[in-house]
């Protein structure tokens, strides 16, 4: 699950971790007050921030053709009116897809005068299970082109998550970014928190980007998380009920939280074979046999290895609200399912649903001689397939006719 | 010979009164596999009864071991108390243990594998099928199922197979026994981010294995263990090698039902991984339906 900068910073902050003044609104009604406090706070700016789980807000453009999800305002009248512009419309970044997003929350910061941009991330290292924070001088940039042109520029430090992070570790990341004086010792204090911040919420990643060495009012320099990105691991979730509010359905496809309803594991495509499958790994291989034989999937559906007839049903329905879907291909490898129980699913769903689309249905295992008979029987127009790659051609072939 | 598991390995299953552990529990039975003790805090003394067997349950995993030699565990437990059913196993001196579950938070399991580090105790999984190694009877029938994968579709014989989904083991699998080709064993590793043994642990016990003469490994989106894996065969492996990745059409930065697959700052995709294989001299099958057919035209 992904949350919303505003909240990410609060989770940070709990942790110890720098952050400046910053004030959430959901109504223009808001502005004024948070921007006035900001202000009266000694701020000489207010930063309005397009609350939304993309990146690249700031050189995003509006749909209403306003440009920047990210303005710097000298006033609360600027705030004001930069708010105008923001709530309630649509954000489009280079990481949302034409589609954007609409903005539904806006975070006001104090505005920082930042002397230095640092990169700083905690993420799991997959290849030897352990938590591993990165760390980069090229701060405010994008991370992956920084890995890709001047992996050197990057720094990392395995943390054994049998003895947690160990300040020695924090100090030398500080050192690795040219953090000196009283700096190493802010900076070591930052990074802990960071890390804490991970492992207690159960992160699948946190990123600070950019991690700021800023010019504080009394004129010394201090560290401040200028930006926060925080993922967090779904199956956790359950022991975290601070985090299970945050989650906000307006930044989550509609069929995707309806298919959730059901526990079914649906992702929209851009496609036109719909498919549905039990099993995540056949589903992937589903999707990709269809592109090879030249369709186009419309989504990843996986019912799982124990589908009863709602699922099946309710998989259907959700399958046909997708407006691009011109055929279904159903591909059920019966392992322990039997296949009888998956046919009279479709079969009812068929029925229920009033189905005209090209279904082409391929069952393999369990009482699958059973399970043919049945959609045989059943009088409904759909097309057998025999073998995952002939239900394939099948299908790109019935939605090409 | 085999790998891992024989039809003879004494299993115990961890949750064998949860509904899903009982089920799989029946059919492991029906299977032939030595089922001997099962384990549920607080129901020691009880026992599970199916088609004329009664399964000793007991409280600890310590004492199900000193009671009935059992070296293997499938653990069925609920994902909350997965991990510490898992170091539980290995506490006992299990020499496998098969964690089917689904949905351990990915912290816990970071834990799970730091505790494991020197201990002789292997671990498969989780969110895996488990594994099986086909009997002689019919429909492969007396061998040694942990887990949750259908034992019939299997076949005594020579391949080894070795995927990180279940549904895609099964199809690679039925290829087989439908061209009357057996395995030696079946290994479901997991597709969580975070796992006990990996792709290319399950490949050194199959090069190793005298009566596994080739090979099919799937993989998937997310992580490179199947790079790692190929680079290891390209150099030490002696037998030949089919794969298919899953996941060419998967979008980036979305999970594909699996925890672990996903591509994530452009790591881990599918094209990558599959020219890993073609680079190792891995036959890779164009599409799933292909993958005991790619295996078998190199044999």
């Amino acid at each position: 699950m992904n949350i919303h900068e505003y909240q990410a910073k609060e989770l940070l902050a709990q942790c110890g971790v720098p952050i400046q003044l910053g004030i959430a609104c959901q109504s223009l009604d808001e502005v004024r007050p948070a921007a006035e406090k900001i202000f009266a706070s000694g701020a000489s700016r207010v930063v309005v921030k397009s609350q939304i789980h993309a990146g690249g807000r700031g050189k995003g453009s509006f749909k209403s053709g306003f440009q920047g999800g990210v303005k710097l305002a000298a006033t609360c009248e600027d705030a004001l009116a930069f708010a105008g512009q923001m709530l309630g419309q649509v954000l489009v970044t280079k990481q949302t897809g034409s589609e954007g997003r609409k903005v539904g929350t806006l975070l006001l910061t104090a505005g920082a005068h930042i002397k230095k941009e640092f990169y700083l991330a905690v993420l799991l290292d997959r290849a030897n299970s352990r938590p591993l924070i990165m760390a980069s001088t090229e701060g405010g940039m994008d991370i992956e082109e920084v890995a890709e042109k001047t992996p050197e520029k990057i720094f990392k430090e395995w943390i054994d998550p049998a003895v947690g992070i160990m300040p020695y570790q924090a100090r030398k990341i500080s050192a690795a970014l040219g953090l000196r004086g009283d700096l190493i010792a802010l900076g070591a204090k930052l990074i802990s928190g960071v890390y804490k911040t991970w492992w207690e919420n159960d992160a699948t990643m946190v990123e600070i980007n950019p991690l700021c060495v800023i010019e504080a009012a009394d004129g010394k320099e201090a560290l401040l998380a200028l930006d926060g990105k925080i993922s967090l691991d779904d199956n956790a979730l359950y022991r975290h009920k601070n985090i299970q509010a945050m989650r906000d359905l307006n930044e989550e496809a509609p069929l995707e939280i309806e298919a959730s309803k059901f526990n079914l594991n649906y992702i929209k495509l851009d496609g036109s074979i719909a498919c549905l499958v039990n099993g995540a790994g056949l589903a992937m291989a589903t999707m990709d046999i269809i592109q090879h034989f030249g369709g186009n999937p419309a989504n990843f559906l996986d019912v799982g290895g124990g589908a009863s007839k709602e699922q099946v049903t309710a998989a259907f329905k959700i399958i046909l609200m997708d407006p691009h879907v011109k055929g279904i291909l159903v591909n059920i490898f019966g392992g322990i399912m039997d296949c009888n129980v998956i046919a009279t699913g479709i079969v009812a769903a068929v029925k229920e649903t009033g189905l005209t689309l090209p279904l082409v249905v391929r069952l393999e295992g369990n009482n699958v001689v059973a399970g043919q008979k049945t959609l045989a029987e059943s009088g409904l127009t759909l097309i057998t397939g025999t073998s995952m790659a002939d239900a394939a051609q099948k299908v790109v072939k019935a939605v090409a006719a | 010979m085999s790998i891992l598991v024989t039809p003879n390995t004494k299993v115990l299953v961890q949750g064998i009164t949860g509904s899903f552990g009982a089920r799989h529990a029946q059919l492991s039975l029906d299977y032939g596999t030595h089922i001997v003790a099962g384990v549920t805090p607080g129901k020691g003394g009880q026992f599970f009864e199916h088609a004329g067997v009664k399964v000793p349950i007991f409280d600890t995993v310590a004492e199900a071991v000193r009671q009935t030699g059992a070296t293997a565990s499938a653990v069925f437990v609920p994902p909350p108390f997965a991990g510490d059913a898992i170091l539980e196993g290995a506490d006992a001196g299990l020499d496998l243990v098969v964690a089917i579950t689904e949905g351990i938070p990915v912290n816990d399991m970071v834990k799970v594998k730091r505790a494991l580090e020197g201990k002789a105790t292997r671990l498969i999984g989780p969110n895996c099928p488990g594994l099986v190694t086909p009997g002689e009877g019919p429909d492969s029938h007396g061998g040694c199922r942990i887990g949750i994968s259908p034992g019939y579709i299997h076949k005594k014989g020579n391949i080894g197979v070795v995927s990180r989904s279940g549904t895609l083991t099964y199809e690679a699998v039925w290829q087989l026994t439908c061209r009357g080709v057996g395995q030696s064993t079946c290994v479901g590793i997991g597709g969580d981010p975070v796992n006990g043994t990996s792709h290319l642990d399950v490949i050194k016990l199959f090069n190793a294995d005298p009566e596994t003469h080739g090979i099919i490994m799937i993989g998937e989106i997310g992580g490179s263990a199947e790079e790692e894996a190929a680079e290891w065969i390209a150099q030490h492996c002696k037998k030949p090698v089919a794969g298919f990745i899953a996941g060419t059409t998967a979008p980036p930065g979305r999970r594909m039902g699996h925890a672990g697959a996903i591509v994530s700052g452009g790591k881990g995709t599918a094209e990558a991984k599959i020219a890993a294989f073609k680079a190792a001299g891995i036959g890779v099958a164009s599409t799933p339906s292909e993958m005991a057919e790619t295996l078998l035209k190199m044999m």
